[in-house]
């Protein structure tokens, strides 16, 4: 198995981004919770937004307003030019491809469902196999579930091993000559994992399948190239990226997106509409049914900038060395386990952990009585929680805003939930 | 400082989530009843016995956070000896206190008052109702003659 290379070569002991400097850009980042200052740890979940991102929604609704891609005047044609800037914007930052690859869709769920509405139906027959991993999340489960339901084709996981990766050693029996799709997380928003996609694509290829990657937990936390991924399609969210809600992004191979048929019928995804005939849009439009989350879009604009001008490599460093703190630090108490991998060149900054004592959901409630936002239960992963023996877990996620000094408090404050549950 | 929170894990919560009663075996029983909440995970697994209309013994085996494992302890102690109507009042009442409504003044609660707390928590209600539920559909099954069911709170 290949090794994941995500270290920056050369990486110094302290990273060149100053979480301190950009807390100050995050105003709800200065608010309190009850007595106590925020501590957010749940950026798996969904990241806070900096000043740019908040005042370019307002400035849009100010000064712009208007409906894309049909008006005549000034605010429309605004408003067009800095819905499709956005869209360029987006297609370099996944390593330049092509605008037409582009689609807007309100998250990475709507994005997935996308390819098993239009292409999945179309595409899989009785008896295709649809190969899965055994962590994923319920956006990538369920729209292949119900496929396979409505179908009849037969879905195969990918395992995972006992040090919580992916055991590779059975993917060629896996991805058969029978499997059309290969579908995988690209990291885990449980364990962590960073998967090898790039070799469980080539798997996927020599098959002749495609290869979808779900990116959610992946492009806000590291640079990604869906070419060098070899990726058929590559979804992800805006809001876990510094931007707004409602607003995310399917890539797909444009050869691809030719053959396929729209999700979503209606206004703007046509070229000519008559009683009895509709002809459809060319891309990216044909897929983009409705008025699309304008605003969405031009505010995610901003949260774009804010990430590279940080650097994706250096946000990765950054998160490198704050994991691997985190899971040191946490480490040092005897009753926590940390579900994951402990190798930080293999994971990323969402860190599940048991106390053997006490609920997750009590973890959680103290936690948020001193302050400390963290996210507790199954975390949409159902099949994983059970393959893993658990029903739930707390995970702590960090983002480019966070420091060693949110870890020492989340972990003083898991000290102190012993003393309150455990009396100790 | 822990104000909150302690009415939310009062003592007598905690000494229940320790030492929950009705975890035990019963095997002759007339009604199961299993409840879940998919969102925590939390499960529960229920059995009763009934006689002349009353509930004479109970076990519970829940799996889950101090709120619910205490919740489920409480009602094992206060449903003994009940009728089923009986049951069925204290839990609409544990409910309205949940909701912050009025309850029933004619019940004697006992230490299902220090539910009360709970209310301040909105995410955390559905932890304290998931015995109450889970014993309520079951009986309801009971009385239409089914044996078992399998609840979701969600």
């Amino acid at each position: 198995m290949e090794k994941i290379k995500l270290k920056a070569p050369g990486m110094s002991k302290l990273s060149q981004l100053n979480p301190e400097v950009i807390k100050k850009d995050f105003p709800i980042l200065s608010r309190r919770v009850g007595d106590y200052p925020l501590v957010y740890l749940d950026n798996a979940a969904t990241t806070q937004k900096p000043n740019s991102v908040i005042s370019a929604l307002n400035d849009y609704y100010t000064t712009m307003n208007g409906n894309v891609h049909r008006g005549l005047h000034t605010l429309a044609e605004e408003s067009t030019a800095a819905f499709e800037k956005t869209r360029k914007k987006i297609a370099d930052f996944i390593g330049k491809v092509k605008t037409e690859e582009i689609i807007y869709t309100r998250n990475a769920t709507e994005a997935i469902n996308l390819v098993a509405y239009s292409w999945g139906r179309k595409n899989i027959k009785k008896g295709d196999r649809i190969v899965l991993t055994e962590m994923e999340h319920h956006a990538n489960l369920v729209p292949w579930i119900a496929l396979a339901k409505e179908t009849g084709a037969e879905l195969k996981y990918i395992p995972i091993d006992g040090s919580y990766r992916l055991d590779l050693s059975e993917l060629e029996k896996i991805i058969n000559d029978n499997t059309r799709l290969v579908s995988i997380m690209h990291m885990s928003n449980v364990l962590g994992t960073v998967n090898p996609v790039e070799e469980i694509g080539r798997a996927a290829h020599k098959k002749g399948a495609l290869f979808l990657v779900d990116g959610a937990q992946s492009v806000p936390h590291m640079p990604v190239d869906v070419r060098a991924i070899d990726a058929d399609f590559y979804a992800f969210s805006a809001h876990k990226m510094l931007g707004p809600t409602g607003i995310g992004v399917l890539y797909g191979r444009e050869s691809i997106l030719n053959e396929m048929e729209p999700f979503i019928y209606g206004g703007e995804m046509i070229s000519e509409v008559r009683y009895d005939f509709a002809d459809w849009n060319g891309l990216p439009w044909k897929f983009e049914g409705g008025t699309p989350n304008i605003a969405g879009a031009v505010g995610f604009s901003p949260a774009l900038d804010y990430l590279q001008n940080l650097g994706m490599d250096i946000i990765r460093e950054h998160e490198v060395e704050l994991t691997e703190y985190t899971i040191e630090r946490l480490s040092e108490l005897n009753n926590v386990k940390i579900i994951g991998p402990s190798d930080t060149s293999l994971r990323g900054g969402a860190i599940s952990f048991i106390d053997k004592d006490i609920h997750p959901h009590d973890l959680a409630t103290f936690l948020d009585s001193r302050g400390i936002a963290l996210r507790a239960g199954h975390h949409c992963a159902q099949p994983l929680m059970k393959r893993l023996g658990l029903t739930a877990t707390a995970r702590a996620s960090i983002y480019i805003y966070n420091t060693p000094d949110d870890i020492d408090k989340l972990v003083e404050t898991l000290s102190e939930a012993r003393r309150y549950f455990c009396n100790e | 400082m822990n104000e909150n929170l302690d009415s939310l894990y009062r003592d007598i919560i905690m000494e229940h989530y320790k030492y929950p009663r009705g975890k035990k075996k019963l095997d002759d029983f007339d009604v199961t009843s299993e409840g879940k909440n998919p969102v925590c995970g939390d499960e529960i697994e229920m059995k009763v016995k009934l006689k002349d209309g009353k509930i004479e013994d109970i076990s519970i085996d829940c799996l889950g956070c101090a709120i619910s494992v205490a919740s489920g302890s409480m009602l094992a102690d206060a449903i003994r000896g009940k009728s089923v109507d009986e049951v069925k009042r204290i839990a609409s009442t544990i409910k309205a206190i949940l909701k912050g409504e009025k309850p029933d003044e004619d019940l004697e609660l006992g230490d299902l008052e220090a539910l009360e707390g709970v209310k301040k928590f909105p995410v955390r209600i559905k932890c304290a109702l998931l015995s109450w539920t889970t014993l309520i559909e079951g009986l309801k099954n009971w009385e239409g003659g089914k044996k078992s069911e399998v609840i979701s709170t969600e």
